[in-house]
């Protein structure tokens, strides 16, 4: 929004006003990462959580009311990819006003390049027996591997995979957007086309990525067995030390000169721009860097899954990490992670115990929290605090 | 037309000889007589059932091709008990309604096992075919003769080209002469004088239909010995130019019929654009719960089919008021609720309205079953319209284009010439300013969002014509609509019009090349390409602010 248009507007007393102050506000907040007692917390409970979580799946034996059996251990996994996913989205839209709808295509891109490695991985162990070939190009009547395929058995190319091809959609893509100058709605509207428009190409059979079954059936990855969990152990405590390490990486980024920068383009586009910064270069390499996270999260979470396929790709998917990332609290690190991880457990447990209210309840989350919580979970908790 | 007019007129006398012959006729034949050869039937052979079929044919009598017909269907059955030959009313039934051969009137019924039907083969059924249809020949329905015609030219033998002779020079339809004069020309091919053939072929030449045009073409083919099929030079050379002429007008008929698809593809993108043109474009209101809205209106008619089961053809004129109403009213309620605390803010309504939509999802989900719900296409809906042998529409199609252009003057009409239309082009165009003059903007808002809403409920009622009428209805259209709007240019209603089309066009001609999927991804990333280039689309509403949002 910029405040040549929206100025006169605000003396006249219109609506927009309150929308105007709210954005004031999140600028203290935003930039008050140096006191940044959430994400301290949120790193103890992290570094505690992977200490814990092997012992208790480990050590403590089965029997035991405190055993963390594989599926939670699974689960756990997953929250963990989510909340970095949810990160990746926050540091662009709390902090740089930009709303990807378009989020889960870098995940799924990250997860496919996993899942590229992995089934080259299996190798002759298929269910066809083709010592190259993956089972799904044996059933399509694949002759020999597509040329994306090459280089995919090894670990090393498929993880600069992992990061590279996210990077390069995020960079291709943004540079566009971002030079002409799409904004706002407009630019959630194509990132949301973009990513209905890659899960219509995944979903196709002669993509070769498998079509609509994608990838699943993992052997093992690195020589380590996917079904053991020890494997899993491993995955989840990488995991965390992933999120750990790009919550740190955000802070820098947010707290640094940069991320000054980043924050005025969120509250006055026009005026950095008028200022001298390059908005545009900004807005890119902070987009990238999101979409990078965003792949990294992806490529953990395909073997922890077990599958990705096309629907990973779907527009509701990325809005629903938006979601995430408002009742937590936008504009906040950790809030974003707290909001990840709240809304995945409640889905977790409402899908299993009340199947037919999950829809009424996320349904009405979104409207709640964007009229009544504009600061999310965290707002509401460091408004009490500000009161005491 | 105009050629076959005099022709017709003092050729009129012989029509009505043609016409008289059947019943006056009959008068005079007994029906003992016509019984006694259909009972003869019982136990001929098939090739004296042919000679059979023939002498009954030759009697006249008024039912001979009721029976005959039936005949051809296995329909024609004898009592076990009496022998007496009965038509029945459907062979499928048990007991058989059996109808008086004589008088075609029920009389009662029996158990299939105290019948024998009488049995025909391949050779049999040919003759009756083209004998039924030598009857329809001189029926007074112009769509009877033709097909009766067409019955014909499959089995063209001298008998029956003689017949179609005949009635070429009575016949006053166009559309039976040519297709007559196609029938003959094609069994002149087979004729032995190379003038005749080439005559032919120059006749033929005229046709669009496909069967002509390989026929044609086998004349071209060489024998493995180097020989032509057809030996004349003349009539081979005529027949290339007339296999080129053909397949000009087909390819050029069906670059219109791809054209037509493509428009009423178009049009069912620009119905689905055209409401959330009016609340994005005017209030800069991001609605993701469109597409559920339109699935509120698919379902009203869904209901409405419920309520009148009698009346289906009505249902959906009565459905489009109740739809725009529910949805109309759903949007006010909205935005009274949710979207009034949120302007200012269009990330967040689109937030919000997403939540909308997920809870109309679900709530329809809870109410009808998540199963699809099956919408009756009324009869006048279906069917087509056949306007030459390579060119046939629609009818479902051509009324979408139709409906969607009404709809859209309507839009139009009520933008521009009402004073609520004023109100909301003001209060879009600087709402301060509005507010100045006195224009109630927070009525005008609930209005405008009403009337965005009510369109999508509208294009829910057309919706539910085309695809599964289910919850996840709304969400297979809510891209494509947001595209439309954005290529087209927001807040304007033409530029979505033209936006939808030249979509549908593109992604319809796009289709037989690259696939209905490909195709539709094609025209996604050439959008968000286009949208780089244009980011405030085809018709950008101008300004002076530095950046609008």
């Amino acid at each position: 929004m910029s405040t040549v248009s929206e100025e006169p507007e605000a003396v006249n007393g219109d609506k927009q006003v309150p929308g105007l102050w709210r954005r004031s506000t999140l600028v203290v907040r935003g930039s008050s990462g140096r006191h940044d007692r959430g994400g301290k917390w949120f790193l103890r409970l992290l570094a505690a959580g992977t200490i814990a979580v092997p012992i208790l799946n480990q050590a403590v034996p089965a029997s035991s009311v405190f055993h963390l059996s594989a599926f939670g251990l699974t689960l756990i996994g997953k929250y963990l990819c989510y909340a970095m996913l949810a990160l990746a989205v926050d540091l662009i839209w709390g902090y740089c006003g930009i709303l990807s709808l378009g989020h889960a295509a870098f995940f799924s891109l990250g997860g496919y390049a996993m899942g590229m490695y992995l089934m080259r991985e299996i190798g002759p162990r298929g269910v066809y027996g083709d010592p190259v070939l993956p089972d799904f190009m044996v059933f399509l009547n694949y002759k020999k591997l597509p040329w994306f395929w090459y280089g995919f058995n090894h670990f090393p190319v498929a993880l600069l995979m992992m990061i590279l091809v996210p990077a390069l959609l995020a960079l291709v893509f943004g540079w566009f957007a971002f030079r002409s100058r799409v904004t706002g709605v407009y630019f959630s509207i194509i990132t949301q086309a973009l990513t209905y428009a890659l899960m219509l190409a995944f979903f196709r059979n002669d993509m070769g990525f498998g079509g609509n079954n994608g990838f699943t059936d993992f052997k093992d990855i690195l020589g380590f067995d996917l079904h053991s969990d020890g494997t899993h152990v491993v995955l989840l405590m990488i995991t965390a030390i992933a999120l750990g390490g790009s919550y740190l990486a955000c802070r820098a980024i947010v707290e640094s000169r940069a991320g000054r920068v980043v924050l005025a383009i969120r509250d006055a586009e026009s005026r950095t721009r008028f200022l001298g910064y390059p908005v545009e270069s900004f807005k890119l390499w902070l987009f990238v860097f999101s979409a990078i996270m965003a792949g990294v999260a992806g490529a953990l979470y395909v073997p922890q899954i077990g599958i990705i396929n096309p629907s990973e790709f779907a527009p509701i998917n990325s809005i629903e990490v938006v979601i995430w990332v408002a009742v937590g609290g936008r504009g906040t690190l950790y809030g974003a992670i707290l909001g990840a991880l709240a809304v995945n457990y409640a889905k977790t447990y409402l899908t299993g115990a009340f199947p037919e209210v999950w829809l009424y309840a996320l349904g009405a989350l979104f409207v709640l929290v964007t009229v009544f919580l504009p600061h999310g979970i965290v707002g509401v908790v460091s408004k009490r605090g500000k009161e005491k | 037309m105009k050629r076959a007019l005099p022709g017709g007129r003092w050729l009129i006398l012989p029509l009505l000889a043609l016409r008289a012959v059947t019943p006056v006729a009959a008068q005079s034949v007994d029906n003992s007589t016509f019984l006694a050869t259909l009972g003869e039937l019982r136990e001929a052979s098939y090739s004296d059932k042919e000679a059979i079929v023939e002498r009954l044919s030759k009697t006249g009598h008024p039912s001979v091709r009721a029976v005959l017909t039936a005949f051809l269907d296995d329909r024609l059955y004898f009592r076990n008990s009496d022998q007496q030959v009965f038509v029945v009313k459907s062979a499928d039934a048990d007991p058989l309604t059996l109808v008086d051969p004589l008088s075609l009137k029920e009389t009662g019924s029996a158990p299939a096992d105290g019948l024998t039907k009488i049995g025909t083969n391949n050779g049999l059924r040919s003759v009756l075919r083209s004998t039924v249809a030598r009857f329809a020949l001189s029926s007074p329905e112009v769509s009877v003769r033709l097909d009766a015609v067409r019955e014909m030219s499959k089995s063209l033998d001298d008998a029956t080209a003689a017949l179609l002779r005949q009635r070429l020079t009575a016949e006053t339809d166009s559309s039976v002469k040519n297709e007559i004069a196609t029938a003959l020309a094609l069994s002149a091919l087979d004729g032995a004088n190379p003038a005749d053939r080439l005559g032919a072929v120059q006749t033929l030449s005229h046709s669009l239909s496909q069967d002509v045009r390989n026929r044609l073409a086998l004349l071209l083919d060489k024998a493995p010995d180097g020989s032509f099929a057809e030996k004349d030079e003349n009539v081979r050379r005529a027949a290339t130019a007339a296999v080129g002429t053909i397949d000009g007008w087909r390819t050029f008929y069906s670059g219109i019929e791809t054209l037509f698809f493509g428009l009423s593809l178009g049009s069912v993108l620009v119905l689905v654009a055209i409401g959330l043109a009016v609340t994005f474009g005017v209030m800069g209101v991001i609605n993701m719960a469109h597409g559920e809205l339109m699935m509120l209106g698919a379902y009203t008619t869904y209901v409405v089919q419920l309520v009148m089961p009698n009346h289906i053809g009505m249902s959906i004129l009565v459905a489009i008021p109740a739809a725009f109403l529910v949805a109309g009213l759903t949007g006010v309620v909205m935005e009274r609720t949710i979207i009034r605390l949120l302007y200012g803010r269009p990330l967040e309504t689109l937030l919000a309205t997403f939540g909308v939509s997920l809870i109309l999802q679900q709530a329809v989900r809870s109410i009808f079953s998540a199963n699809n719900r099956s919408v009756i296409t009324p009869e006048w809906m279906s069917g087509s319209m056949r306007l030459n042998d390579a060119l046939s529409i629609t009818y479902n199609r051509l009324y979408i284009v139709v409906f969607t252009l009404i709809v859209f003057l309507l839009i139009l009409l009520v933008m521009k010439r009402t004073r609520i239309g004023l109100d909301i082009r003001a209060v879009s165009q600087n709402r301060t300013m509005a507010k100045a003059m006195g224009i109630r903007t927070e009525w005008v808002d609930a209005a405008t969002f009403g009337l965005g809403s009510g369109i999508a409920g509208v294009a829910g009622v057309a919706l539910s014509q085309l695809t599964n009428v289910g919850p996840n209805l709304g969400q297979s259209y809510i891209i494509d609509s947001f595209m439309v709007v954005v290529f087209g240019g927001v807040g304007n209603l033409w530029g979505s019009l033209i936006g939808g089309m030249s979509m549908g066009a593109v992604s319809e001609l796009l289709e037989p090349y690259a696939g209905a999927v490909l195709a539709k991804i094609f025209v996604l990333v050439g959008l968000i390409l286009f949208i780089q280039r244009r980011p405030r689309g085809l018709f950008p509403q101008t300004g002076r602010a530095v950046d609008d949002k």
